[in-house]
Formats: C-alpha cells, sequence, structure tokens
C-alpha cells in the first residue's frame, strides 16, 4: 500500500515531509462530512431512544432503557424479530442453495456464455428494488403465474398464499439478495487452480467427490461471507418485505418505520433502529477474521 | 475446463428462469389493455404509458432522482479522490480508523440511516428538505466513490508525478495534468456506480422525502402502498429498460464484472 516507503536510494520528497500532516489535510473534507452527517445522527438516535414517550406529552427528555425493557420483555416484539430471523435464514440459505451452484456452473461455461449470463445474474443488482419486488407481488398472487403453472402442473388444488406471508417475502428476497451469493463465490472460485480438479480426476475421483472433496471446501468462504452479507441485508431489508409482507406481516425493520410515521412514537422506532443496527455489526464484525479480507469487494 | 452436464444445465435454466421471470413479467405486464393486473392476453396497448404520460408527478420524481443521483455522485467523488490519495498512499497514525470511518456505512442499515437523518434535521430546527435527501444519498454512497478511486490510487507509480514536479509544475498543476488523468478510470466507475446506488435508494430516502421533493423509487413505493395497478408496472418496465440499456452500455465500456464484482479480477 505504501508506494512512499518503497522507494530507495532517494532522500525523502517533500510530499513525506509535509506528509505528518497533509493526509490529515486531505481526508479533513470526508471527515467533517461523516461527522456531521452520520456520527453526530447515529448518537443523537442512541439519545432519541432512551427517552419515553407519552400519547399526550409527546417525546418526554428523561433517561431510560424502558424503551429496550419492552422490546425485550413484550411477546408482540417477541414474534416481530423472531420472524425477522427466521425470514433472514430462509433467504440466506434459499441464495446459497440456489446461487453457489450457479456460481459454480458459470465459472465452467466457456467464453461468451460465461459473460452473458454473469450479466443476467448480476445485472438485476441494477434494476430498482421496487420494480424487482413488484415483479415477485404479480407473480405470487392468487391467480399469479407461480400458482396457475403449479395447478396447472398437479402439484397443489387450490392456490398458495404466497401474498401477505412469509414464504413470498423469502422467495422475493432471496431474488433481490441472490447477486450478493452469487458475487462472492465467483470471486472464490477465481482462485480456483483447474488442475487441482484434474488431478483428483485422474487419481479416480467420481464427478461427486471432485465436488464434495476438492470444490466445495474451496468455496466454501466464499459461501460463508455471501451469506453474512445476504443474511444481514436481509435482516434490515424494507421495501420488499413492506410489499409483499403487507401491513399485518412486520418484521423488524416495518415495525420501526410504522413507529416513526405511523404511531409516532419516535423514541421506539429509535430503540428498534438502535438494535438492528446493533445487530448487524455483531453479525458482520462477529464472523470478521472471515469477512475483513473479503467485505471491501464483495460487501456493495 | 470439463462441460457442465445435463442436470447442471436444467439446474441453471431453473435458475435463469427465477431471476428473469420477476422483470418479465412487469414489463409485460405493462402493456395490458385491462383495468387490472393481467398478462396481455387480449391483445398488446400503450394504454398505461399514457395514463402515465397525465400524471406529472411521476416525471417530476424521474428528474429529482437524477438531479439528486448526479449531485450526491459528484460531491462524493469530490470527496473521494483527495480522502484515496491520502489513505492509499501514505501511512500515518489513525489511518484504519479513518478508512473504517468511510467504509461504515456500507455496515449501517440505509433503515437505521434514514431515521438518523431525519432525527438530526428535525432536533436541529432545519426541517426535512432536499438536503435531507442530499445528505442521506452523499452518505449512503460515498464508500463506493471511495472504494474505486482508492483502488486507481494505490497503483499510481509516484515517480511519474515527482517528474512533473522536477519539471518545474506546481502542486495544482501536477495533480491537474498527471494525478487526475492517472485515477481518471476510478473517478469515472466511482461516479457511475454511485449514481445507480443513488438513483435506486429507497428505504433511507422513504424517511427523509416530502411531498415537494419524493425519489421516483419512494415515490412508486407510496403508490404501491395503496394500490398495485398496471400503471406502476409501467413506472417499472420503463425503468427496467433504462437500467438495461445503461447495463449494457456500462458492460461494453468498463465490463460489469470489473464494476461489481471489483478491479483485478478475471
Amino acid at each position: 500500500m505504501s508506494a512512499v516507503a518503497a522507494t530507495p536510494g532517494r532522500p525523502a520528497t517533500t510530499l513525506r515531509v509535509r506528509g505528518t500532516y497533509a493526509p490529515y489535510l486531505l481526508s479533513l473534507p470526508a471527515l467533517a462530512v461523516m461527522g456531521v452527517l452520520l456520527l453526530v445522527p447515529l448518537a443523537m438516535t442512541l439519545v432519541l431512544s432512551l427517552h419515553s414517550f407519552g400519547m399526550y406529552t409527546g417525546i418526554s427528555s428523561d433517561y431510560a432503557l424502558a424503551n429496550y425493557v419492552d422490546v425485550f420483555t413484550d411477546p408482540y416484539f417477541g414474534e416481530i424479530f423472531l420472524r425477522t430471523l427466521r425470514i433472514s435464514l430462509c433467504t440466506t440459505l434459499l441464495a446459497a442453495v440456489l446461487g453457489a451452484p450457479e456460481a459454480y456452473i458459470l465459472h465452467r461455461m466457456s467464453s461468451p456464455w460465461r459473460s452473458i449470463f454473469l450479466l443476467v445474474m448480476l445485472g438485476p443488482l441494477l434494476i430498482s428494488v421496487i420494480a424487482r419486488t413488484l415483479g415477485w407481488a404479480m407473480l405470487l398472487g392468487a391467480t399469479g403465474v407461480v400458482n396457475q403453472t403449479l395447478i396447472a402442473l398437479g402439484l397443489i388444488q387450490t392456490p398458495v398464499e404466497f401474498m401477505y406471508a412469509e414464504t413470498g417475502v423469502v422467495v422475493a428476497l432471496a431474488h433481490v439478495l441472490m447477486p450478493f451469493m452469487v458475487i462472492s463465490v465467483w470471486a472464490a472460485l477465481q482462485k480456483l487452480d483447474p488442475q487441482v480438479e484434474n488431478a483428483a480426476v485422474s487419481l479416480g475421483a467420481g464427478q461427486a467427490t471432485v465436488l464434495r472433496r476438492v470444490v466445495l471446501p474451496q468455496i466454501m468462504p466464499g459461501i460463508l461471507s455471501g451469506s453474512i452479507i445476504v443474511f444481514a441485508l436481509a435482516a434490515s431489508s424494507f421495501a420488499t418485505p413492506s410489499i409483499i409482507g403487507g401491513r399485518r406481516l412486520k418484521v423488524a425493520a416495518t415495525l420501526a418505520y410504522d413507529e416513526f410515521l405511523s404511531t409516532l412514537n419516535w423514541p421506539l422506532g429509535a430503540t428498534i433502529a438502535v438494535l438492528l443496527l446493533a445487530a448487524n455489526i455483531v453479525i458482520i464484525v462477529g464472523c470478521n477474521r472471515l469477512v475483513e479480507r473479503r467485505y471491501q469487494q464483495v460487501f456493495q | 475446463m470439463r462441460r457442465n452436464g445435463p442436470l447442471a444445465l436444467a439446474f441453471h435454466c431453473f435458475v435463469v428462469l427465477f431471476t428473469v421471470a420477476p422483470i418479465l413479467v412487469v414489463c409485460v405486464v405493462a402493456f395490458t389493455p385491462n383495468g387490472y393486473l393481467s398478462l396481455p392476453t387480449s391483445g398488446l396497448s400503450l394504454r398505461w404509458f399514457r395514463t402515465l404520460a397525465e400524471r406529472p408527478e411521476f416525471l417530476q420524481s424521474f428528474l429529482d432522482s437524477l438531479w439528486l443521483a448526479a449531485l450526491a455522485s459528484t460531491t462524493a467523488v469530490c470527496l473521494a479522490v483527495p480522502a484515496a490519495l491520502a489513505i492509499g498512499r501514505n501511512q500515518f497514525a489513525g489511518r484504519g480508523l479513518i478508512l473504517s470511518l468511510f467504509q461504515s456505512p456500507l455496515m449501517i442499515p440505509h433503515l437505521v440511516l434514514g431515521i438518523a437523518l431525519l432525527r438530526l434535521f428535525t432536533e436541529t430546527g432545519i426541517g426535512i428538505s432536499a438536503w435531507a435527501l442530499f445528505s442521506g444519498h452523499l452518505i449512503v454512497v460515498f464508500p463506493f466513490a471511495l472504494r474505486l478511486v482508492l483502488t486507481s490510487a494505490v497503483g499510481i507509480d509516484r515517480q511519474i508525478e515527482n517528474a512533473a514536479v522536477s519539471l518545474g509544475a506546481a502542486r495544482w498543476t501536477t495533480f491537474r495534468r498527471v494525478t487526475l488523468p492517472l485515477i481518471l478510470p476510478g473517478v469515472v466507475s466511482g461516479w457511475i456506480l454511485c449514481f445507480i446506488q443513488s438513483f435506486d435508494e429507497v428505504t433511507m430516502s422513504v424517511f427523509v422525502s416530502t411531498p415537494q421533493t419524493t425519489t421516483l423509487p419512494v415515490r412508486l413505493f407510496l403508490y404501491i402502498q395503496d394500490n398495485i395497478d398496471p400503471l406502476v408496472a409501467a413506472v417499472s418496465a420503463i425503468l427496467i429498460m433504462g437500467t438495461v440499456l445503461v447495463m449494457i452500455v456500462l458492460d461494453r465500456v468498463f465490463g460489469m464484472e470489473r464494476l461489481l464484482v471489483g478491479p483485478g479480477r478475471s
């Protein structure tokens, strides 16, 4: 990283002498913006979560952990957090089951198809989340294409309720987040030496054995870091559960939204936001050793 | 390299169908002649696109989104260039800490950012305006600008700049004529990635939008809350077709993989 120190046989450049304060000066504008628009608001949110709220008194200026106690003891919130956890886990599993093998299949494709289908897989990342979720809302309705196909195939007799149900949210979220899994596994596959696979085959290993004993262990870091990203994004996702799940099937993010913009209980909404942030940081930093090497390339 | 077997190809077709189906269905439904959501079975119609033309608020939001994305991306890149040059080419105390601070918006759920900014702008008495929206978008896209500029700044040979200085170029001239052209690919691709991120952002924007200034994704989201009709399909279809067009151009010019997976990988 340091291009300066690696120049031998030359006195320190002017840049380096000035370097004692120049880097700080150059970072200063961005630091100021981050401080004012990120750190200060986050601190204010934390403070807000400690205030209490009354229907007629509004937001008070006392400090207490009452909101946190409420969230942790009230079964209503417990159910919503459990549902968020369940949806995130199922989404991660579905994204991994579809995304990881797909990345491997893409990896084995030959030249023109490989880049075409990689574009097909990653392209949806650039398409508006709202548009993609809307597509699922249309596909998953009671008279939607998915139900019609399942009935025509004789797999079900009556339409399955995907809309306003966890299954629908999981399917749509897996679609929205799968590109992150493909990116992560794809990056791991790039480091794979095809000769190792060939060596295994020449030593008599079957196709399944090569996959299980040679390929899978090597791309496991990719699958795991992809899973962390998908899980973290699923747990805090808002637009997709809001459209597919509707008003009644609440998750943590839609709950915070309702507290802020419908109930106007800002302190409670801030409490949920703080908990979501803490959970996110624990998930990502907790798996630090694994993610740190990758998350710059992958977490986007 | 061994070929994919028939089972693998069948799986591949399923995943491609899964990926493309919701996007295609929106585009098809947008051309329905009916007044409700349905696949066009009785012919194609531009009815809903005409209806859209009579709703100027969607066009206004679209323009707002474009302006906001352009402004936020440009500001983010202007902040990212000096920061990336400082971080990418110097060792100094607190470098790691500053870098993590700059990258931290990636780890913060957009919902939390939206709530935090809503609190900041109401508590300080500034009030929610287009500035709140701009601030949020700037924070959200900054890490992307920094990452791409940083990647191109790390690879620069310092000797080229030293040559310019030894030939009598002033510091500003050296930056403008030597350094900037060298990091330009990172600056441009960073700007584009920022623009796309900003244009798609909805979760944070929902909290700091006002009836006067609303981005297109937020307007769509709020509209869908009340009813899903072919009108939103028409808006989404236009968005999708626009994005696909941009995507093809980007892939030709930069290579999608470089932009999304990260430079330096093949």
